[in-house]
């Protein structure tokens, strides 16, 4: 029935602690198709990195654990998939590129050996043949004297050289979904432009979809065909990259595109000053009842602290989690000032990287 | 790397010297003479003795003598043990010492990485728990009591090996057992808190998305990287298990050389004290010597730069 490449439902992810359990997932929904990339943005803790390490299921259980909801892949279960059974997905039909390549990289391993390793697991090769495809993929990924890399130990390479070493791994076996947790935050700004780059003509040259997780609204710019905004461990906001960037309608999703810095702002000599959300993301252990952004949001009313927004259509595809969407609700028009340059600006021509 | 070697090479012989020089002077610091303690000799001939040994000539120029003799690898006569040599002494006894701390390095290095291992991956779980406890009590329960407990259960109730002496293999594995319990459990202890980090590791998870199989990250990405920073205590520890085995010996009757050792302090036995002191000297600057060299193998991390 599913038509999608990806599509997770409802998932729940609880980890289990001695203080008792951590709701870092709590319900959350959203599909991929082939060949497009899906930002999913929010700020540190909010559950990101937990929903696309538990759909490769690389989180170890004990203490996580999927409370509920399905992922299906290609219309497949993957939830009730044994650990044994998950290895024939990983590195094959998904794969990952973490956000710390300096320690995502084995330091006592040859870089190549490292390629081949999966090469060889999921392509059934001989080692002659591997290195020769684990070459080629560093040529791919524009490193340059690919032969000579292959020989090298990962501490002997440059930060943007080590995440080009990480994505040439991620795409050996060329896998339908590749998921890049953070993959640029490490990196200064010329190295991310050029990683997002590589990403973007990998992406075009192999059909490769891409999940990017990120809390870097300058990246998401750049890369993504549709965005979700998480919050609490919920989608609050999700829809095209055009309707977050130019339409936002989630009064979680104006703080962060307001917390942005521009370039057009710091030549009008600093009219408006760089916003900050107020207060910090509610603790995990006990979620509050009603709206997880209720305490820090400016539009609170009396129904989202009784009641968590169901989700509201704001267009065809374009889903917030939002009492003001309620009819009942006062119209509320969205901040101007800082979110009024981004708006101004098409979304490629923002290069600024959020701070932190 | 050769001029890493030369340096090393050249720190190791300062140092033995420094533990030749410190020790000489302190042993001749100590109250009275070798022949002191001895009640049949008359205060004549214990003079006469000091003048044939040279005792009675200015320190320094025993030192000199003393430095010598070491340069041509000669450590003296003893003066307990009448005609003869220090050199010959070790050349027969430390082979057995040797062979005792050998086989228990041997038995405890593979047992105390794979007990580790096992808790590591076990965690919390029933065979973890037991490892543990073994652990704990191989490092804190002393040799004696666990040799006495080895003679007791091994060789009187069940008869399976002799109780005591060294005449051929079997006499061996009591020894060796409780000599490398102790050595077993501090490993298996260390292993697994080395593994335990390993596996939250993040290139662990690189790993596991690549698809590997779990066996295959624990021997390829996890078990080297435990073992890195274990490595420097493998030199120390063959040295201090050659030292444990003199409480061993001592117990299970063995014609070792840890008896020499103990008896030549206590009774001013200088050439003798001197010249163990130096051999095990040398002995575990070499054996640190070889293990840094083997470190920047197994570590390209720190690997000199040429």
């Amino acid at each position: 029935m599913s038509e999608h490449l990806l599509e997770v439902r409802d998932l729940a992810v609880s980890f289990d602690t001695y203080a008792g359990e951590v709701q870092a997932v709590r319900g959350i929904s959203f599909y991929l198709d082939k060949g497009e990339t899906l930002s999913i943005v929010g700020e540190s803790g909010c559950g990101k990195s937990v929903s696309i390490q538990t759909i490769m299921k690389l989180l170890p259980s004990p203490p996580s654990r999927i409370k509920s909801g399905s992922i299906l892949y290609r219309g497949e279960e993957l939830v009730t998939k044994t650990d044994k059974e998950m290895e024939s997905y990983r590195g094959k039909e998904f794969s990952m590129v973490f956000q710390d390549s300096m320690t995502s990289l084995n330091p006592t391993m040859r870089v190549g050996r490292q390629l081949c390793e999966g090469i060889i697991k999921h392509q059934k090769v001989s080692r002659e043949k591997a290195k020769e495809i684990a070459i080629d993929m560093l040529r791919q990924v524009g490193l340059p004297n690919p032969e000579k890399t292959y020989m090298r130990y990962p501490h002997s390479l440059s930060g943007g050289m080590q995440q080009r070493v990480m994505i040439a791994i991620a795409i050996a076996c060329n896998p339908q979904i590749l998921f890049a947790d953070e993959p640029t935050t490490a990196l200064d700004v010329t190295m991310q432009a050029q990683i997002l780059d590589l990403m973007n003509g990998l992406k075009k040259r192999l059909g490769t979809a891409i999940i990017l997780i990120t809390h870097d609204l300058g990246v998401v710019a750049q890369m993504a065909d549709r965005i979700s905004v998480m919050y609490a461990g919920k989608i609050v906001e999700s829809g095209t990259a055009d309707e977050i960037f130019y339409n936002p309608r989630h009064p979680y999703t104006w703080g962060l595109l307001g917390s942005m810095p521009s370039v057009e702002q710091s030549s009008r000599a600093a009219k408006s000053e760089l916003l900050s959300i107020p207060g910090t993301p509610p603790d995990l252990f006990a979620p509050p009842k009603g709206c997880a952004f209720a305490a820090r949001c400016n539009y609170c009313m009396g129904a989202c602290l009784k009641e968590d927004a169901p989700e509201f259509k704001a267009d065809d595809g374009h889903m917030v989690r939002c009492w003001l969407m309620d009819e009942r609700a006062p119209k509320v028009t969205p901040p101007v000032g800082k979110y009024a340059a981004v708006t101004g600006s098409a979304p490629a021509q923002i290069p600024a990287k959020e701070e932190g | 790397m050769g001029k890493y070697i030369f340096r090393r090479l050249v720190i190791s012989i300062i140092t033995i010297w420094l533990i030749a020089t410190c020790s000489f002077f302190l042993l001749h610091m100590l109250p009275g003479n070798p022949f002191a303690t001895d009640q049949i000799l008359s205060q004549d001939m214990i003079d006469q003795l000091m003048d044939y040994y040279g005792l009675n000539e200015p320190l320094w120029k025993q030192y000199l003598t003393f430095m010598g003799n070491l340069l041509h690898g000669d450590f003296g006569t003893s003066y307990k043990y009448a005609g003869q040599s220090v050199n010959g002494i070790i050349a027969q006894k430390f082979p057995i010492s040797a062979q005792l701390g050998l086989q228990a390095y041997l038995l405890s290095l593979p047992l105390g990485i794979l007990f580790g291992i096992i808790a590591a991956r076990k965690r919390g779980k029933a065979i973890d728990y037991g490892l543990v406890a073994f652990a704990v009590l191989g490092v804190s329960v002393p040799v004696f009591i666990v040799a006495a407990l080895l003679q007791y259960v091994f060789a009187i109730k069940l008869q399976w090996f002799p109780v005591a002496q060294w005449k051929s293999f079997s006499y061996t594995i009591l020894p060796t057992l409780t000599l490398a319990i102790g050595s077993i459990a501090g490993r298996t202890r260390t292993m697994r808190t080395l593994m335990l980090e390993v596996i939250s590791e993040d290139y662990v998870k690189t790993a596991k998305a690549k698809g590997l199989s779990s066996a295959q990250i624990v021997w390829s990405h996890q078990i080297r990287n435990a073992i890195i920073p274990m490595i420097p205590n493998l030199g120390l520890e063959i040295v201090s298990i050659l030292m444990g085995s003199f409480v061993v010996e001592q117990i299970f009757a063995i014609p070792g050389i840890g008896a020499y050792f103990v008896n030549s302090v206590t009774g001013l036995d200088y050439t003798m004290t001197l010249g163990l002191t130096v051999f095990f000297g040398v002995f575990v600057v070499g054996a640190n010597f070889i293990i840094d060299l083997i470190y920047g193998l197994v570590d390209p991390r720190i690997r000199v730069v040429k």
